[in-house]
């Protein structure tokens, strides 16, 4: 519409040219290309790839694995497909144990997270206008600080010699130290502490849309408040609900710095299985292999989560 | 009323064959999807025009106005404006200029800077902008507010903004789309009036698109009442109003009482109508000849009967009913009377004398009647 | 409503902020902590500050952070920004479905998963093409944007299409062309909601140890990598001095944030809005 356009019939200035293109019919091709082919060579492509060396053999070398396929004399390909790492993954219960560990960690840290986390975005979105800026501040504020600092900080008040216990030893709660870091209870609570920020956010954006009416109206039709709020606003903040515990649960499950921090040697998660795979024993194809399957389990959760963000469209949840 | 008096000139350029129109828009179409917004629609706009496009809402009136800003693209047809076709000009270089419904102002400049916006991008020397843009603002009276902020502004103020923002590029032609629509009722009988006088001052052609008839009775010298995509009727206010076209430009524009019929008689221009509905025979005057035993819908305006609890004179045009409800809205009254055979009349007096007790009230009967030139007749 | 379920409603909230802040002003505390231990208190003192700022591993890891959060802030600004003008002004067009998937997804993505694929992605680019050779500062900020890329379009999305399109229109109908209205009128507009993205694409950068560990070469150490293997080795109260000093500036951030939206509030009452038509 805008190239087409002639104006005087003068020549137009070459800045003017520029800026016509750009936002002409060629320029919105640009503003989609940019980012869509960025994404598919830094995002999408890597996981091709990824999935690729999940098939390869570890080697030792530059790169450390077998190649997929090489060209032999006659001109040939040879494809070499090792499903070797996958059939590790099944027949060594130490994958399958951290499989179902991490699901079980993050999701009961979710429902930890929801139901912590709605009664503070509820609260939040009924008080008044002044005070709620401020509580939803010093809710982003932690979410703004380092995360490592701050599992880093839950150290210091688990230890055996820590804030915690000897708080409760003063009490006279206790009389010896609990071992509390580097236990399952630890990894709990430093996933619900990190991620809490995740599930308030969206379900505050939901909450705090929803029209009061709808309650008074409810009310004003005879409905209880507790019933008011299971048959209307729990239903209506439902799309929050689930773009938080998405938020919460997907990276929960791969989460490697909490229970590496603060688990113990039990508290084997996937994440750190990834990471000891890759950095310790450095066999890339296994560790692509255990990335592969880690992506498998959670592509049910990523789907709910895009459609969460597809249908709050223009207003997304985050 | 507030009839612009440039429109009153006594030439009334479209009575005349040889006048040649100042916006002429083409047989255009515009189709969205596969909904025709626009149908088909041919216009001509005079030099110094206050013209009203009239509808409800999806009419299509919205998106015609649109299409003389360059904002659409018509589907089919050309739009020519003062002689040169504008159809693929995009709008930032139309003559044109437009006022928005929601008036536009961009919340990040002050009032004179948004007033300036336009003149800026024409390149215009920094001591002219300055001298036009003050020019404006006194204009609406809007001077001690330069430094301000939209958002500063009262709904009255942000509307005046918008609108010499628009007239600051001195348009062939201005479009306004809804621009009172925001405003309360007395603010916006208010400035309809401030608005013709702009008019009048500045000598711009104005587009104007309404939903509100008596807006579009208030400022434009014509009118176009749309239906669906398609012009239904153009003319004066009064033309539009005492002679509709169709029963929909009728009822859209004022009340007006239907009444259902079939001809059984004419002479000459004497058209007589029996009505089942209302149980008695109509003579109204008609041009066009009729057969008989077409139907028809003829219409009467609420003033034009006249209601009395003594049997009028005259025997045609006659109707005896019950008032079923009346409200008293001081200059007149409205009352809704029943016939025996069910239909419904309004009927609109005017409150001459002060009382303090209406003369007609419930369940009294009245004689209701009009006059054969009075009404309009539709074959429907 | 009734009275007594806000009571309970607060002291949940009271809790919940509770959580959040004890941990942090434990380490603001212990950090101004005489004791090496950092769980016994010893007396006031800032030796640890004097030690942080000559700690010429962790200043010189922090510099490194700062140029690779600069520089991916900068361009996932760019970046996002394109995107949600893609997700946002050009409706349906073919592959969006496909397109909106990569943008949400890395929203949630697990570090570890993002870390391996990036670092096999340069690892085989490398090999193909010859770039970008080696790994160290480009490769870490080109992962980083990928995913702070994602949280920028967010910001920027929801900012974009509460704007009013009229504004646009309208700019255009006074004579300006599509780029001088992108450039006059929906970059201003717009422009908080940048700020605000590049601000968030910056401290997921300097926060990031995972993605950062995987891609980054011998040669690049980043500020988390250092506290990180640090904090392995137990407590230490620099990385206290440290988070005070994070804390500190961000709250400074917030609260300067804060305080000019507060003072433009106050200007804008004060000017009263009063019709002398």
């Amino acid at each position: 519409m805008t190239t087409r356009a002639t104006i005087n019939g003068s020549a137009r200035n070459a800045g003017e040219w520029l800026g016509d293109l750009l936002t002409g019919h060629h320029g919105r091709r640009l503003v989609i290309a940019l980012p869509y082919l960025w994404l598919l060579v830094f995002f999408m492509l890597p996981f091709v790839i990824v999935l690729k060396i999940s098939l390869a053999e570890v080697l030792l070398g530059r790169p450390p694995y077998s190649p997929l396929w090489q060209y032999l004399e006659d001109s040939t390909v040879q494809i070499q497909l090792h499903l070797d790492n996958y059939r590790r993954l099944w027949e060594d219960p130490l994958y399958f144990i951290a499989y179902l560990k991490s699901l079980k960690i993050a999701g009961i840290s979710t429902l930890v997270c929801l139901l912590l986390g709605y009664p503070m975005a509820y609260a939040i979105a009924r008080t008044r206008d002044s005070l709620r800026n401020l509580l939803l501040m010093l809710v982003i504020l932690p979410f703004w600080t380092s995360f490592l600092i701050r599992v880093y900080a839950w150290i210091g008040i688990l230890k055996s010699n820590g804030l915690l216990n000897n708080l409760l030893l003063a009490l006279g709660v206790i009389d010896h130290p609990l071992a509390l870091l580097h236990t399952d209870f630890a990894v709990y609570l430093g996933i619900v502490y990190s991620y809490l920020p995740f599930m308030v956010l969206p379900l505050y954006a939901t909450l705090s849309r929803m029209d009061l009416t709808l309650l008074e109206a409810a009310a004003d039709l005879g409905c209880r408040p507790w019933k008011a709020f299971l048959r209307v606003t729990l239903p209506l903040s439902l799309p929050g609900i689930i773009a938080g515990c998405m938020l919460v649960f997907i990276p929960a499950v791969g989460e490697f710095v909490i229970p590496d921090l603060l688990g113990g040697p039990d508290s084997l998660m996937i994440g750190k299985v990834l990471w000891t795979e890759f950095f310790s024993n450095r066999d890339w194809p296994a560790a692509s292999a255990v990335a592969v399957v880690m992506l498998v389990l959670l592509v049910v959760p990523l789907a709910l989560f895009q459609r969460a963000q597809e249908k709050s469209e223009g207003k997304p949840p985050l | 009323m507030a009839q612009p008096k440039s429109a009153k000139a006594p030439q009334e350029p479209w009575r005349d064959p040889a006048a040649k129109p100042f916006v002429h828009i083409d047989n255009v179409t515009k189709v969205f999807d596969t909904t025709y917004a626009v149908d088909g629609v041919t216009l001509d706009i005079y030099q110094g025009e206050f013209f009203c496009l009239l509808g409800g809402s999806g009419c299509g009136k919205s998106t015609l106005l649109r299409m003389l800003a360059g904002l659409e693209q018509p589907t089919s047809g050309r739009i020519l404006i003062d002689g040169t076709d504008m159809t693929r000009v995009p709008p930032y270089a139309r003559p044109v200029n437009m006022m928005f419904q929601s008036y536009a102002l961009f919340p990040h400049m002050t009032v004179e800077q948004n007033v300036a916006f336009g003149l800026k991008q024409q390149k215009h020397g920094k001591g002219e902008i300055r001298e036009r843009v003050d020019g404006l603002l006194e204009l609406v009276r809007m001077m001690p507010f330069a430094r301000r902020k939209p958002e500063q502004l009262s709904g009255g103020q942000r509307q005046r903004v918008a609108l010499i923002r628009s007239l600051a590029r001195q348009p062939k032609l201005l479009l306004l789309d809804e621009p009172l629509a925001a405003l309360d009722k007395k603010l916006r009988e208010h400035t309809q009036f401030e608005l013709v006088n702009i008019q009048e001052r500045v000598g711009t052609t104005f587009i104007m698109v309404t939903h509100d008839q008596e807006e579009a009775m208030t400022v434009s010298t014509r009118i176009a009442v749309m239906e669906a995509g398609r012009i239904e009727q153009v003319g004066t206010p009064a033309s539009v109003y005492e002679y509709p076209a169709s029963r929909h430009v009728a009822e859209f524009i004022g009340a007006v009482n239907s009444i259902e019929g079939r001809v059984v008689a004419q002479e000459g221009e004497r058209l007589q109508i029996r009505s089942e509905s209302l149980g008695c025979d109509l003579v109204m005057v008609h041009k066009q000849p009729l057969p008989e035993g077409t139907p028809v819908t003829v219409a009467v305006r609420p003033e034009k009967l006249v209601a009395s609890e003594q049997a009028p004179a005259i025997v045609y045009n006659t109707v005896k009913g019950v008032i079923t409800d009346f409200a008293y809205l001081g200059d007149v009254s409205i009352y809704l009377v029943r016939l025996p055979t069910g239909q419904q009349m309004r009927v609109q007096l005017t409150n001459l004398a002060r009382l303090t007790e209406n003369p007609l009230t419930w369940d009294q009967e009245v004689y209701l009647s009009w006059l054969p030139d009075s009404g309009v007749v539709f074959p429907s | 409503m009734k009275r007594r379920r806000p009571f309970l409603l607060f002291t949940l909230l009271a809790f919940g902020y509770a959580f959040l802040y004890v941990p942090i002003i434990s380490l603001i505390v212990y950090s101004f902590n005489v004791s090496r231990l950092v769980t016994v208190w010893g007396g006031f003192s800032t030796r640890w500050y004097g030690e942080l700022l000559h700690n010429d591993q962790i200043l010189s890891a922090a510099w490194l952070s700062l140029r690779i959060a600069t520089m991916n802030a900068t361009l996932s600004v760019i970046l996002g920004t394109l995107a949600a003008i893609t997700l946002v002004r050009f409706g349906k067009f073919r592959g969006r479905t496909l397109f909106s998937t990569m943008v949400s997804a890395p929203l949630v993505m697990p570090d570890v998963i993002l870390g391996l694929a990036s670092l096999l992605l340069f690892v085989t680019m490398e090999h193909l093409i010859g770039w970008p050779a080696g790994r160290g500062i480009t490769t870490i900020t080109l992962a980083h944007i990928t995913f702070s890329a994602a949280f920028v379009t967010v910001v920027v999305q929801s900012r974009l299409s509460q704007f009013d399109i009229s504004l646009e229109e309208a700019a255009m109908d006074l004579g300006a062309r599509p780029w001088k209205v992108f450039l006059l009128i929906t970059l201003p507009i717009i422009a908080p909601s940048l700020l605000a993205g590049w601000l968030l694409a910056f401290t997921l950068s300097l926060d990031d140890l995972v993605i950062a560990s995987f891609v980054a070469g011998p040669g690049a150490t980043t500020l988390p990598m250092v506290v990180y293997s640090s904090v392995r080795l137990g407590v230490s109260p620099q990385i206290n001095a440290l988070a005070t000093l994070i804390v500190a500036t961000v709250t400074l951030c917030i609260l300067l944030a804060g305080w000019l939206m507060h003072r433009q509030e106050t200007l804008r009452r004060r000017a009263p809005v009063i019709d002398i038509s």
